[in-house]
């Protein structure tokens, strides 16, 4: 590990003895999951509870003309079946735009399709039975009558005269436009060596192993709804679900126990859910609906489909003059509530360039409407596409003016002592170490051998590529995010921490678990800092009831912001307990402190009093403390980011790979990653999430897409067409780490949730445009699949 | 739709006599009637794995078998595994090695990776990432739970020798 700045202080308040920060510690309450005893929500059952499934439109756009649903009503079992017309009177509809997103439109969206469908999954219905299979089976006795409309599904032609518009109050089919230009791109190109390339992305979607659940119940007498959901944000769930309910907060409780895969995935309000909440509501009654692999392709948020056309200029020392993008993405019918579709593209246009000292930048990013199912955020959000349009121009300019790939980042990274800084697009970066992460990884991949290995493999008509990445990550996001824009979505974290009367801490924090370790990370600090082991630490999350308002965990923001409020709560809550210490010992909190479970003298360490011993003092003999001693055993601290609006990490990776030039088909071989995400706090987890994110860019980079025909029909919409990476075909990833830590908070941690992914599709078709060099073909659409790569080769 | 009609087998070692209907396959009995809800289901197409039970000593996709087919067969599920103590190593191994993230599709990995540890040799990692490939993790990039069924093979060698 390489280290960058110095700690501030000799002595932090995490660089204690028997302090967890830095280490290797199992996450608490693993077995759970490894003895099949988790609670997701698909495992939940509740007394009364119906089961809803919805019917869907088969076509991409259509009229619905009548429903009839007479047959079904009176098959066994059945309990309601709703038309969107029907729950219109429950929930209302609502439209997904932010202010702060200039020109952003989008039509309204109902909880189930009113008069039409706008794509193919769309619902239509919903079917309520005792059981999902007797509503499935009523489900096939529901008749609905369609007048096909003409679908929008090329995202090139979706803005043409000659095309329907899909919402006609909208005007046209252009839901956001954003430009930018900085520096002067037209002088710097023509001064330059000019290389452009069009970059094409498929559409991916996050196929979360567990789909997507919920389950609403609506307690008539209580006049309240409790929502369990696998969701990465149960405030925003509370928030929007009291909004189309006409209900108060209070009167909503979101309750998150363990959920089976995010990504980004479960951080979105779909229709589908609005609908079930507002079905528990209407039929007094618990009602659960879990979406089967079918409906998850149709339905689940997509991400990425975008074509954008870049330009680079290189000067003949390799100097890189200017980038110029014209990123066209289309987004289905609707803006997604309540984040918006617009996000992924406004990344594109801040993020391109990035990692360059390059002044000159030009950027359109265009989102258009189409008849497809709905795009929204998916992990990583436009950072894999900034990366491998930035990276793939990077590698065109270097092959242009003969240089190498390595070379040419070199002279070009923004240098490792020139912060704080500002990107062309106005990002502001406070400390990136981009030169010692390229350094690093040179050394993890022994490149110079690899070279010398290519070389000699090719002789023998064997191709391999090595491919390199530089990226920036967007991570902590302040209320720069969303706040801004109008969204009730939360930027700020809290954490309670209270000491127990033996002794134990438990912990409430806001951020939310789906596996990344957020209980962990939270233990770990709450214990290193309070000085109190971690089996005595027990961390509650996933439920509005019960923790401080806050986020939740998305964008890569659970350890850093998150994170530093556990860590301001514990120091808080040790300032207290060290007071209560001082009276009862007759010392002062100077004098001692928390180390191992007990109160010891700060001199020398010796044992004073064990905190279960002052736990019991406190709450069951207060009448032994001197007079004026008010114990205040918990402690509640907020934090959000001010200073900077992202706190953006950098890496770097790097992919060996071989070509098979007769089949197209890729094999991995080996990839590398250097990654700064500030303080870690626990290794492993950090590069877990790592090669987690990594593989997931693979599956983008090989395999992953979600085909349409041209009537907008979704034709792989099962595990078996729609390809995602599996143990045999990935590589082993190798990690390394250099440490800068923001100085915006005492923890001084970032975020890591989405390095791997953000970077791993670029490395890769670099890799592969390296190893197909001496057939001169450049490829630079993903996924790279066999017929990919043999048309470029020119076979087929 | 046909009427219920009697199945008797064994799971976890428990005698079980149910009535079901013949279209009810073996995952939503195990989840549904008897409430045994660590076999997950993940894509209800055979190809995720997450369903992944052991029947008569094999592992099987139980979304793809009828309950009836099961007639008179010995089921081990998660839970049976996990109260006998069978894969106690293999569990500390992916505790150890955080050779899960979300835990959907632990179960069904631990079942295939013990099927491949029953044999008496030491596979190599490519082994093991060919008799896991049936079985998707979308958290970890699988490296995480190769090193634990590698290190789990290892630790078994060494107490056999």
């Amino acid at each position: 590990m390489t280290v960058t700045r110095a700690p501030a202080e000799a002595l932090s308040v995490l660089d204690r003895p028997n302090s967890y920060i830095g280490k290797t510690v199992p996450r608490p309450n693993l077995d759970r999951l490894l003895q099949g005893r988790g609670q997701y929500v698909s495992d939940l059952e509740l007394p009364r509870m119906a089961h809803v499934v919805f019917l869907r439109s088969p076509h991409a756009h259509a009229r619905i003309v009548a429903i009839d649903a007479d047959a079904a009503r009176r098959m066994s079992g059945v309990i309601a079946i709703v038309t969107g017309r029907e729950l219109e009177a429950v929930i209302t509809p609502w439209v997904g735009v932010l202010s702060h997103l200039k020109g952003l439109k989008s039509a309204p969206q109902h909880a189930i399709a009113v008069d039409r469908v706008c794509w193919q999954g769309e619902a239509v219905a919903a079917i309520v039975a005792t059981s999902r299979a007797a509503a499935e089976d009523a489900m096939e006795h529901v008749s609905v009558g369609y007048e096909e409309l003409e679908a929008v599904t090329d995202m090139r032609t979706a803005l043409d005269p000659a095309t329907p518009v899909i919402h006609a109050s909208l005007g046209d089919n252009l839901a956001f436009e954003r430009t930018l230009d900085a520096g002067d791109v037209d002088q710097a190109l023509s001064e330059s060596e000019v290389v452009e390339a069009d970059f094409v992305f498929g559409r991916h979607t996050g196929v979360t192993l567990e789909p997507r659940a919920v389950v609403a119940d609506w307690n008539a007498a209580e006049a309240r709804l409790t929502i369990y959901q696998g969701t990465q944000a149960p405030h925003m769930v509370q928030n929007i679900a009291a909004l189309h309910l006409g209900l108060r907060e209070a009167q909503v409780r979101v309750i998150c126990k363990d959920v089976g895969g995010s990504f980004g995935i479960k951080v979105h309000i779909y229709a589908d859910e609005m609908a079930t909440y507002a079905l528990s509501k209407l039929l007094r009654r618990p009602v659960k609906f879990v979406a089967d692999r079918v409906e998850s392709f149709n339905t689940d948020i997509h991400a990425r489909d975008h074509r954008c056309r870049g330009r680079i200029g290189v000067g003949p020392d390799g100097t890189i003059t200017a980038f110029e993008i014209d990123d066209l993405t289309g987004i289905g019918p609707y803006s997604m509530y309540p984040r918006t579709s617009a996000i992924e593209a406004n990344q594109v246009v801040n993020l391109v360039g990035g990692p360059y000292a390059t002044a000159n930048y030009r950027a359109r990013a265009r989102v258009v409407f189409q008849n497809k199912n709905v795009m929204c955020q998916y992990r990583a959000v436009g950072h894999p596409i900034a990366c491998s349009v930035t990276e793939g121009l990077v590698d065109l300019a270097a092959a242009k003016i003969g240089m190498d790939p390595v070379e040419i980042r070199r002279r070009n990274l923004i240098a490792d002592d020139a912060y704080p800084c500002a990107s062309p697009s106005g990002m502001k970066f406070e400390q990136l170490s981009h030169h010692a992460s390229l350094t690093k990884l040179l050394q993890m991949m022994d490149y110079d051998a690899l070279r010398a290995e290519q070389m000699a493999l090719r002789a023998s008509n064997i191709h391999r590529g090595i491919g390199i990445a530089s990226f920036i990550e967007v991570t902590n996001p302040s209320a720069a995010f969303y706040g801004v824009g109008g969204a009730r979505i939360s930027s700020q974290d809290g954490v309670a921490v209270r000491l127990d009367a033996q002794g134990s801490v438990i912990c409430q924090t806001s951020i939310t678990e789906q596996g990344q370790g957020s209980e962990s990370l939270t233990a770990q600090i709450v214990g290193s800092v309070l000085g109190v082991s971690m089996e005595r630490v027990r961390v509650i999350l996933g439920d509005t009831d019960n923790t401080p308002y806050g986020g939740g965990t998305w964008a890569s923001r659970g350890a850093g912001i998150g994170g530093e409020a556990a860590l301001q709560a514990a120091k808080a809550l040790r300032e207290n307990v060290l007071k209560v210490a001082a009276a009862i010992l007759q010392s002062t909190p100077a004098e001692l402190d928390i180390v191992n479970d007990s109160i010891v003298n700060a001199a020398d360490g010796a044992p004073r009093i064990e905190l279960n011993e002052l736990a019991r003092t406190v709450y069951f003999r207060p009448d032994t403390l001197p007079p004026g001693i008010q114990p205040e055993l918990m402690a509640t601290r907020h934090f959000v980011p001010r200073q900077y609006p992202f706190a953006f990490t950098n890496g770097i990776q790097a992919a060996w790979l071989e070509v098979d030039t007769e089949t197209g088909f890729v094999t991995l071989l080996k990839h590398w990653v250097v990654e700064d995400c500030g303080t870690i706090i626990n290794p492993q987890l950090v590069d877990e999430q790592i090669r987690g994110g990594v593989v997931q860019g693979l599956g983008a980079a090989l395999f992953e897409k979600c085909i349409y025909d041209e009537r907008g029909q979704l034709t792989n919409a099962n595990m078996a067409d729609y390809l995602v990476p599996m143990s045999a075909e990935m590589p082993d990833i190798e990690i390394g780490h250099v440490v800068s830590p923001t100085q915006e908070s005492e923890l001084g941690a970032k975020g890591a949730g989405e390095a791997g992914t953000a970077g791993a599709a670029a490395a890769v078709a670099n890799a592969v445009n390296d190893a197909l060099r001496p057939f001169g073909a450049i490829i630079t659409e993903i996924p790279l699949t066999p017929q990919v790569i043999l048309t470029a080769l020119g076979r087929i | 739709m046909s009427a219920p009609v009697p199945v008797s087998l064994l799971v976890n070692g428990e005698p079980i006599d149910g009535l079901v209907l013949p279209r009810l396959n073996l995952a939503d009995f195990l989840r549904e009637n008897l409430k045994l809800t660590g076999t997950h289901v993940g894509c209800e197409h055979g190809v995720c794995g997450a369903c992944t039970v052991r029947i008569d000593g094999e592992i099987v996709r139980s979304c793809l078998m009828l309950t009836i087919q099961a007639q008179g067969t010995s089921v081990e599920t998660i839970e049976g595994l996990s109260d006998n103590g069978e894969i106690a190593d293999l569990q500390a191994a992916f505790r150890e090695r955080n050779a899960l993230q979300c835990g959907y599709c632990t179960p069904g990995m631990l079942m295939t990776a013990q099927d491949l540890l029953k044999h008496p040799s030491v596979p190599d990692r490519q082994t093991i990432r060919e008799h896991l490939s049936g079985n998707y993790c979308r958290c970890t990039g699988y490296q995480a739970i190769v090193d634990a069924v590698e290190a789990t093979a290892r630790k078994r060698a060494e107490r056999r020798a």
